[in-house]
């Protein structure tokens, strides 16, 4: 792999930038490896790079039925933040987050990670009540979290309505200053060169259609191309489709799969420099470098596998849109899109070893995945270098949904968790 | 937007008078206290979470306010039948 430097963009100057070297190459499969990961999107792309960073395990293949990165990290809205009420899940994603801080240098990659800051709005007394025991509880767990009120709210975001008169007046928000956004795509693509650079064989246009298991322990997978390929230890990642794999493994998951849609508008001048959200009128806002507008929208309530949504739910998300930034009411929107995100009845990932041996789960991040790349790769691959729970994934086990060990961060993680 | 047919007011009416309720035809066990952890978490979180044909529970809220059943394709969005609670039509495909 050639490192990335200022020394290396002006040599490659010098050659029109006609020589960069690919960042990965397209290997034919093995007939067997250490362990297989299943979904080449971030997490899975981040989960082999730490398995052969952390602990030595090159022997290792990613399946992606599609192309690197084209599922949900193509879709997200990109933010980034660890303000979780409980403790796990705190835990889980500060871990995300400090690597989060590290991460361009680490990868020789950038992922443009820009700690612009993330607000959640406090539109009524209960609101503000919520928001300060989110705050000193992540003060306890040593993660910055501050209340501001609104006055202060209005001189850092000029945009943002902070009168009396709305509807539902802004009164004040918590803000995680170290929280922001990133690039998605560089982040897939920083990990897969990394990956590819340490050995990991990424597998494109692989489909796996069935698990081999004997005796209660899995010894590989089926794939649509290349027919059978040998693992001692299996790990799937495949976000909405997570249900399908388990279907074949021959258990059932606490998950279901939901369109979530955003959409952004065109591009305008610069206007916003941190990432809104309100929980009450739910919707969330950010700007993106090319200067439009990225908005989130909340799941359909009905499962969804076809990667679109229903038009009210957009329409729902423009109306708490311009509930908070009625300047912005006349822009355009240009694109919209949906994903598929597999949600857990807690709103807490699934990190897990399954009733099969040696076949492992990491999935259930719902509408919040994103922002926890880093951490779910580096605990995944613990998790199956290990061939049990990493003690940071120890908590989100499948299991917990029948000893009732939940971890209920609904509402308490905010719209776009 | 899914376009549904309520069966008990005989028309078609836009999904946002709907709230979709989940997977059908999930019986509550009958005797909760006998359950194992495992059966009553199963019966509580797990789902079948079908790509394909799925069968689900609608409530037609802002409208008359009841219950019925729905089989429709996750994948294509489609709704291929409508029928009332207490029934179960046989279809091609359709788990449960």
């Amino acid at each position: 792999m050639e490192k990335y430097s200022a020394l290396g963009l002006l040599k490659h100057s010098l050659s029109n930038h006609e020589n960069w070297p690919r960042l990965w190459h397209n290997p034919t499969p093995k007939k067997k490896y250490d362990i297989i990961i299943v979904g080449g999107g971030g997490h899975g792309l981040a989960t082999a790079y730490y398995l052969a960073k952390n602990h030595g395990i090159t022997n290792v293949a990613v399946l992606e039925k599609g192309w690197l990165g084209g599922g949900n990290t193509a879709r997200n809205t990109t933010i980034v933040r660890s303000n979780y009420l409980w403790d796990e899940s705190a835990r889980l994603y500060e871990h995300a987050l400090k690597l989060w801080e590290g991460l361009s240098q680490d990868l020789n990659y950038n992922v443009m990670f820009s700690q612009r800051g993330v607000y959640h709005l406090c539109h009524t007394l209960q609101d503000i009540r919520d928001n300060e025991r989110l705050v000193s509880a992540n003060r306890l767990n040593g993660i910055d979290n501050e209340m501001i009120d609104a006055e202060q709210l209005q001189r850092e975001i000029p945009l943002l309505d902070c009168s009396r008169n709305t509807r539902f007046p802004v009164l004040g928000a918590s803000v995680q200053r170290r929280a922001g956004n990133a690039r998605h795509d560089a982040v897939a693509w920083g990990y897969a060169r990394a990956a590819a650079a340490l050995g990991v064989d990424l597998i494109q246009q692989c489909e796996v259609v069935d698990m081999v298991i004997e005796n209660g322990a899995i010894t590989g997978v089926k794939t649509r191309q290349h027919g059978v390929i040998k693992a001692d230890r299996v790990g799937c990642v495949a976000a909405g489709n997570s249900g399908v794999l388990a279907k074949m493994a021959g258990f059932e998951l606490p998950v279901e799969s939901h369109p979530l849609q955003a959409l952004v508008s065109e591009p305008i001048k610069p206007v916003l420099d941190t990432v809104v959200m309100s929980n009450h009128v739910h919707g969330y806002m950010s700007q993106s470098d090319k200067g439009d507008l990225v908005i989130g929208a909340g799941i359909d309530s009905w499962v969804g596998y076809g990667q679109r949504g229903s038009y009210s739910i957009i329409e729902h998300t423009i109306q708490a849109i311009v509930e908070m930034f009625p300047a912005v009411s006349r822009v355009r929107m240009n694109r919209q899109w949906g994903g598929i995100v597999d949600t857990c009845p807690d709103a807490c990932p699934i990190i897990t070893a399954t009733p099969v041996r040696n076949l492992f789960f990491n999935c259930g991040w719902g509408t919040g995945g994103f922002k926890a790349t880093p951490g779910s790769g580096h605990v995944f691959a613990e998790t199956l270098a290990l061939g049990k729970a990493a003690p940071l994934a120890e908590p989100f086990s499948m299991f917990r949904f029948h000893s009732g060990a939940l971890i209920d961060e609904h509402g308490a993680a905010a719209v776009a968790h | 937007m899914l376009h549904i047919f309520c069966p008990h007011c005989g028309e078609y009416r836009e999904e946002e008078e709907f709230r979709c309720k989940g997977q059908a035809h999930i019986a509550r066990p009958l005797d909760p206290e006998a359950c194992s952890d495992e059966e009553w978490g199963h019966f509580m979180f797990f789902r079948q979470n079908t790509r394909g044909q799925h069968r689900e529970l609608w409530v037609h809220s802002t409208g008359c306010r009841k219950h019925f059943n729905v089989i429709r394709n996750t994948v294509t969005y489609e709704i291929e039948k409508v029928y009332l609670v207490g029934t179960k039509p046989e279809t091609e495909g359709a788990a449960s």
